[in-house]
């Protein structure tokens, strides 16, 4: 009998599962069921295995471990604090958005009353504190580690800001009886930036207390783990098969997109140094491992924000139609809606490359141009991804596009918008069993496994054909 | 380490690199924290800077000649970023060819630098005004 890990994604609309044989190497089967937050987590979950074990014999494979990721009960909600808004509160919202949390506002600088009043009306989950260089500036920090003793008594800090404050706030946390736990600064240097300890403790966080405030604790006893919110799983898969593991080499530098309903996710794996020579790297130094979320880009219930960030024009561009307003409508009050008419589907490819276009611009860096009495001179703030080798694509639109490179095309470096970073010439990849989330989770125990199987299934597969 | 900290950097469109490479050499041995935005730097890129670092002094290199232009309004904008009272030098070659220094220094006085240096200076002398200026025993 073969051995076999269930990998569990509880996604915000679908429990996902996956059954794979680690020894073969093979997904046995797949299965999902509507995510059932409101009555019992389970109840969703028993379905979808319900489901799974008509695909398979069960006295064929033995599940030795069942592992999950999770992005139901809306996600991990986070904001994060820091001080300068270029600096620390940037550090900050990336080292949040790499762990998978959905950052729903950031604050700089010394936080107000009004401030903190917003911040109770949003429900966080987490709030990440930072601020200063190691030995820089302490006084902005601890105002505001005050500010939120006071107010915040029942949610989990993170603090990771000057370190040369961190005893002092502790004793005011401490005092207040606040839940916290205490990392490295997330900027120790000016424009260096730490993004691995904080995204630890955020994991942590999330498996030791955010389960169970989000009715998940019922899973618990039957899974082995709820290990970490469904993006993190996604870049922990891409940074594996980007940079490999101990045994073997990663494919290179790649691009994974992911277009959902709600948002689109950028994840980039690589350093993204000038690729030109004579030009000079300013600002803050991005992480190998960047995501970037945009809430304003999405198939269904953000179609309408997409409009709004797009404009008509560029819609149209890619499809001629006149009652795009409805049509956007239409979709952000259906977000269950699946297309099967043809021009239901165009319009949706359609909105998935202008979400692949406008969330690709964002997400890579670009080049300005100083004009001096020498000539140009050029700077570069964020990642150059010119010589990226791969985009991957995955989430509905794409995984079931006829057409899912004319899609990711849009992710290109254009001569239209020659400062703009991106990829020049990248093979384009699809996650088309939809296993990225699956693969971060079972590269959390068995990273060669986990790596070989992207390679086959995402990577190699779709060479040959 | 005398537990001081400086910004450092060469302002607006300079690209002259070397100063600033030896005035990070000279002040970090003579026992500055330094804190370099490097060449190209704007104005806020030094405030930022100083912010997050806690910086005692900004220390600004300007070489091609036209520091008087990339620094208007800088002080203002410390006092803005509640610097207040932090310390401004700047050096190299601040105006185009050779003016009356007296002016020039009266004209950077006035947006308000503590202290402007005028060509051929070496970040020594920099380096001994600090010391008095930040109070450091030697
Ligand atoms: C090399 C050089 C270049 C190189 C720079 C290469 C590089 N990336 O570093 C290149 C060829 C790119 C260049 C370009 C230009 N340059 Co040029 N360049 C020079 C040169 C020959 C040497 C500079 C140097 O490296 N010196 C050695 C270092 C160690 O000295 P330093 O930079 O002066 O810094 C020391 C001191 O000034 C002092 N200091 C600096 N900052 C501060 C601050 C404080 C507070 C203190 C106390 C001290 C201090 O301490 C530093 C360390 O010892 C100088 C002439 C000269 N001999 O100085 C001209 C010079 C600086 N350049 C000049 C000019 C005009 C230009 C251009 C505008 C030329 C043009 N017309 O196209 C461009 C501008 C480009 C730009 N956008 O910045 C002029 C500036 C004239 C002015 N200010 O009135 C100079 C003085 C030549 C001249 N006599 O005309 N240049």
């Amino acid at each position: 009998m073969n051995e076999g890990y269930l990998l569990i994604d509880f996604g915000s609309t679908y429990t996902k599962l996956t059954l794979v044989d680690i020894k073969q190497e093979l997904i046995i089967a797949t299965s999902k069921a509507i995510t059932t937050v409101e009555t019992n987590i389970m109840d969703g979950f028993n379905k979808a295995f319900h489901l799974l074990k008509q695909k398979y014999d069960e006295k064929e494979i033995k599940i030795i471990k069942k592992l999950a990721c999770s992005s139901a009960a809306g996600g991990l909600k986070m904001v994060t604090i820091g001080l300068v808004p270029e600096l620390t509160v940037e550090a900050g919202k990336r080292a949040a958005l790499g762990a998978g949390a959905r950052v729903l506002k950031t604050y700089s600088y010394e936080i107000t009353s009004d401030e903190i009043n917003e911040i109770k009306q949003m429900q966080v989950d987490i709030i990440l504190l930072s601020g200063g260089t190691d030995g820089g500036n302490k006084e902005i920090i601890i105002h505001n580690a005050e500010k939120i003793a006071k107010h915040f008594q029942s949610i989990p800090i993170i603090l990771a800001g000057n370190k040369c404050a961190h005893d002092e706030i502790r004793e005011i946390f401490n005092t207040h009886k606040i839940k916290y736990q205490v990392t490295q600064n997330v900027m120790p240097r000016l424009n260096e930036i730490n993004v691995l300890p904080v995204r630890e403790k955020i994991r942590e966080l999330f498996m030791k207390n955010i389960i169970r405030s989000k009715g998940m604790d019922h899973a618990e006893d039957f899974i082995d783990g709820i290990l970490m919110p469904t993006p993190a799983a996604v870049l922990k898969a891409s940074e594996i098969l980007s940079k490999g593991t101990d045994k073997q080499d990663g494919i290179g530098d790649l691009i994974v997109v992911d277009i959902g309903g709600a948002t689109t996710d950028v994840h980039s794996l690589a350093d993204g140094y000038p690729t030109k020579a004579g030009i000079n790297l300013k600002g803050l130094k991005e992480p190998f491992a960047k995501r970037t979320v945009e809430g304003d880009l999405g198939m269904r219930y953000s179609a309408l924000a997409l409009l709004e960030a797009s404009g008509e024009k560029m819609i149209k561009d890619y499809l001629s139609l006149e009652n795009i307003k409805e049509k956007c409508s239409f979709l952000h009050q259906h977000i269950n809606f699946v297309p099967k008419k043809e021009e239901d589907i165009a319009f949706d490819e359609a909105l998935a490359k202008v979400a692949t276009k406008l969330a690709i611009n964002r997400h890579v860096g670009h080049i300005e141009i100083a004009y001096t009495p020498l000539g140009e001179v050029y700077n570069q703030y964020g990642k150059d991804l010119l010589e990226v080798n791969y985009i991957i694509g995955t989430g509905g639109v794409l995984v079931h596009s006829r057409n899912p490179d004319d899609i990711l095309k849009e992710g290109l470096f254009s001569k239209q918008e020659p400062t703009l970073l991106k990829p020049k010439n990248p093979m384009f990849k699809i996650d088309k069993q939809y296993i990225l989330s699956a693969m971060g989770l079972l590269a959390y125990d068995l990273p060669d496994c986990a790596y070989r199987m992207m390679k086959k299934y995402i990577i190699d597969k779709w060479e040959d054909s | 380490m005398n537990g001081k900290t400086i910004v450092i950097g060469v302002i607006g469109s300079d690209v002259h690199a070397v100063g600033n490479k030896i005035i990070d050499y000279a002040l970090t041995n003579a026992g500055f924290n330094v804190v370099n935005v490097g060449v190209l730097s704007t104005q806020e890129d030094f405030i930022n800077a100083a912010v997050e670092t806690n910086a005692d002094c900004i220390l600004i290199s300007s070489l091609y000649g036209h520091g008087e232009l990339d620094c208007q309004g800088i002080r203002e904008k410390c006092d803005e970023a509640g610097l207040k009272d932090i310390l401004l030098y700047i050096g190299g070659n601040i105006v185009v060819g050779k003016q009356d220094f007296k002016d020039v220094e009266e004209r950077f006085k006035k947006l308000g630098f503590n202290r402007v240096y005028p060509p051929g200076v070496k970040i020594e002398a920099g380096i001994e005004d600090l010391k008095k200026d930040l109070e450091i025993k030697q």
